[in-house]
């Protein structure tokens, strides 16, 4: 209805219809949509304390990264202790735990043959997303043990020996960040059609 | 069974590796190791049970010692285990069947200690309890729980002697109730601009995926309770996100946080996992919906078809992008097909039991169903998908399924027909 008004009228009309009414067309202007719906007032506000230790995640823009920082040299110690017995110690990946390293490198065609190996230098579109994968789960025996400069360094051990990133490199948030992933320009969004379907086979 | 052993050696290799022996006891047992240790000598029962006294109440009800319904492969805790979908009848999955993908181990938790955080692009950060969940009025619906990876070693690795748990066992449909995710979104008042939120679980490696705010306000829920009780450990006891018709990994258990926020978070379930290299160096991400397909679960491999004459074939569609139309049978190969007789209701992003008639006089027979959704998508067959993916490419595979019955009645997987 508002739409068909069009203009300055329909501004004015409406803020009109509002008060008539007895309510506000937007009355939480911070917020999307649901006025109709009910609030029921449950839950409680989480502490500062809660929000920041829970606050873990990593955008692609290094937000929320934490300070710290490691080099290639000093990963590939907590890699050989740490990581090595399931990845491999040269991170071929021991089954069925994965390859972390060593895909072929400028090749992209893994739709043509499902065994070339997806690694981090070829098949990972971002290098936050290694960080946060190792804070949140690794190692599997003993997930959440790795400080943030320890994290940081088998970050950088792993781009280091993907080529990634020259030995020798303090590795942190910022410099995590701003590496460019070989794989990041091949991924492309769902192209199926969204919503019901259609027809297409994609 | 070797990957398995293989996976416990390294485990143990790595544990002793790191100096943390004592995590040793903690492991779950292999999957002969399990064996061992429940197999049962086989079930008697009295001549005649009309002439004694049957056994007393109890206090949880146990299947007939004639029937043992098992998933498999057991005894991973970074695996799967697959439902055995040629043993059930109707739609739902009963929940202890229900498949399970895990990543760290199925976590043990206190349902009084567990709480749900809600935060990031909102007016009022919330925490909730157990309890204030289920003070909100509650919603419950059928849904279809499909890995993104079903079907796969049936693509890569395929044998004629796979089973249909074996062939796309990572499907599971259930009754589920809990809070739809739009009446907690008004509850912390979403803000503009936020069109994503991550949702994390409270297992070892804290999964996360990232979920379109859009969904959130659709048809997501915060759900606690699976085919009438509460959802079991490994189907993320006390609480999982249940977004219908999504790929399963997003439907993320133990739910413990859901942080809302303007761009995709990226996470390593939803970049170098879960995404779908395409021809032309493509790697196709974010493919949330689950397309329609279909599999019939009887005759299937190991049955032997005995006589000739009619008998069902029967088999379960579905569609994550809605509801079942119809779903077709074909006897042929696929020259021809034939509209199947749906058994349950077509509920939206459920799944449906088709049953089909067949009058087997002992020919040889390639049998196959194909779903058709209420999109007017109709599922593909494998040379349809393997044009538009490439071979390289598994998760989400939704290729038309084929048994081959042989002239003495034999039925085998007939692979990527």
């Amino acid at each position: 209805m508002m739409r068909a008004l069009g203009g300055v009228r329909s501004v004015v009309a409406a803020a009109v219809l509002s008060i008539v009414a007895g309510c506000r067309l937007d009355s939480r202007a911070d917020s999307l949509g649901d006025d109709n719906l009910k609030h029921f007032g449950l839950g409680h506000t989480p502490s500062a304390a809660t929000l920041a230790a829970e606050d873990i995640d990593v955008l692609p823009s290094g937000v929320g990264l934490p300070a710290g920082s490691g080099t290639p040299e000093e990963g590939a110690k907590i890699y050989a202790a740490s990581c090595a017995s399931c990845h491999g110690a040269n991170g071929e990946g021991i089954a069925p735990y994965p390859q972390l390293i060593g895909g072929p490198k400028g090749r992209f065609d893994f739709a043509t043959d499902y065994k070339i190996p997806r690694t981090i230098g070829n098949y990972w579109p971002y290098a936050t997303s290694l960080y946060d994968y190792i804070r949140r789960a690794m190692p599997l025996t003993a997930p959440g043990s790795l400080s943030a400069d320890e994290t940081y360094a088998v970050s950088a051990y792993l781009l280091s020996r993907e080529g990634l990133i020259p030995s020798g490199t303090r590795l942190d948030a910022k410099g995590l960040a701003a590496i460019e992933m070989p794989a990041r320009k091949h991924f492309v969004m769902d192209d199926r059609r969204a919503g019901s379907g259609g027809r297409r086979v994609r | 069974m070797k990957e398995q052993a293989l996976s416990r050696r390294s485990l143990i290799t790595g544990a002793a590796a790191a100096g943390a022996g004592v995590l040793l006891g903690n492991l779950p047992l292999g999957a002969e190791e399990r064996a061992a240790q429940t197999a049962a000598p086989p079930p008697t029962a009295p001549a005649d049970p009309t002439k004694v006294p049957g056994a007393p109440t109890t206090a949880v009800g146990e299947r007939s010692p004639f029937v043992t319904p098992k998933r498999a492969p057991v005894g991973e805790i970074t695996g799967t285990s697959f439902t055995p979908i040629q043993d059930l009848t109707g739609v739902i999955t009963p929940s202890d069947l229900h498949f399970t993908r895990i990543h760290a181990g199925v976590p043990t938790i206190d349902p009084a200690k567990h709480t749900l955080l809600i935060h990031g692009m909102v007016d009022r950060p919330l925490e909730f309890t157990l309890a204030d969940l289920k003070r909100f009025p509650a919603t419950t619906r059928m849904a279809f729980i499909e890995c993104a990876g079903n079907g796969r070693a049936a693509y890569r690795s395929p044998r004629p002697n796979m089973t249909p748990q074996q062939v796309d066992g990572m499907m599971s449909n259930s009754e589920w109730t809990g809070v739809m995710l739009s009446t907690l979104f008004n509850e912390v008042g979403v803000q503009r601009g936020a069109r994503y939120f991550l949702a994390e679980g409270g297992d070892a490696c804290l999964m996360a995926r990232t979920v379109p705010v859009s969904k959130g306000r659709d048809d997501a829920m915060v759900v606690w309770a699976q085919n009438g009780e509460p959802i079991r450990p490994e189907q993320g006891f006390p609480i999982r996100l249940l977004l219908p018709g999504y790929e399963g990994n997003m439907n993320v258990k133990w739910l413990r946080r859901i942080k809302l926020g303007a761009e995709p978070f990226m996470t390593r379930w939803e970049t170098s996992k879960y995404t779908d290299p395409l021809p032309n160096d493509r790697i196709r991400m974010f493919s949330w919906e689950m397309d329609a397909k279909s599999i019939i679960t009887s005759p299937a491999y190991p049955e032997k078809l005995e006589g000739h004459g009619y008998r069902p074939i029967t088999g379960l569609a579905w569609s994550g992008r809605g509801r079942i139309s119809r779903v077709e049978v074909s006897t042929n190969g696929g020259r021809s097909w034939a509209n199947a007789e749906l058994l349950t209701p077509q509920a939206p992003k459920a799944a449906v039991r088709f049953q089909y008639m067949w009058d087997w006089q002992g020919d040889e027979s390639l049998i196959m169903s194909r779903a058709v959704d209420d999109g007017g998508y109709v599922q593909p067959s494998f040379s349809q998908l393997e044009a538009v993916r490439g071979p390289g490419t598994d998760y989400h595979f939704n290729a038309i399924r084929a048994w081959k019955i042989a002239k003495d009645g034999t039925v085998t997987f007939e692979a990527n027909t």
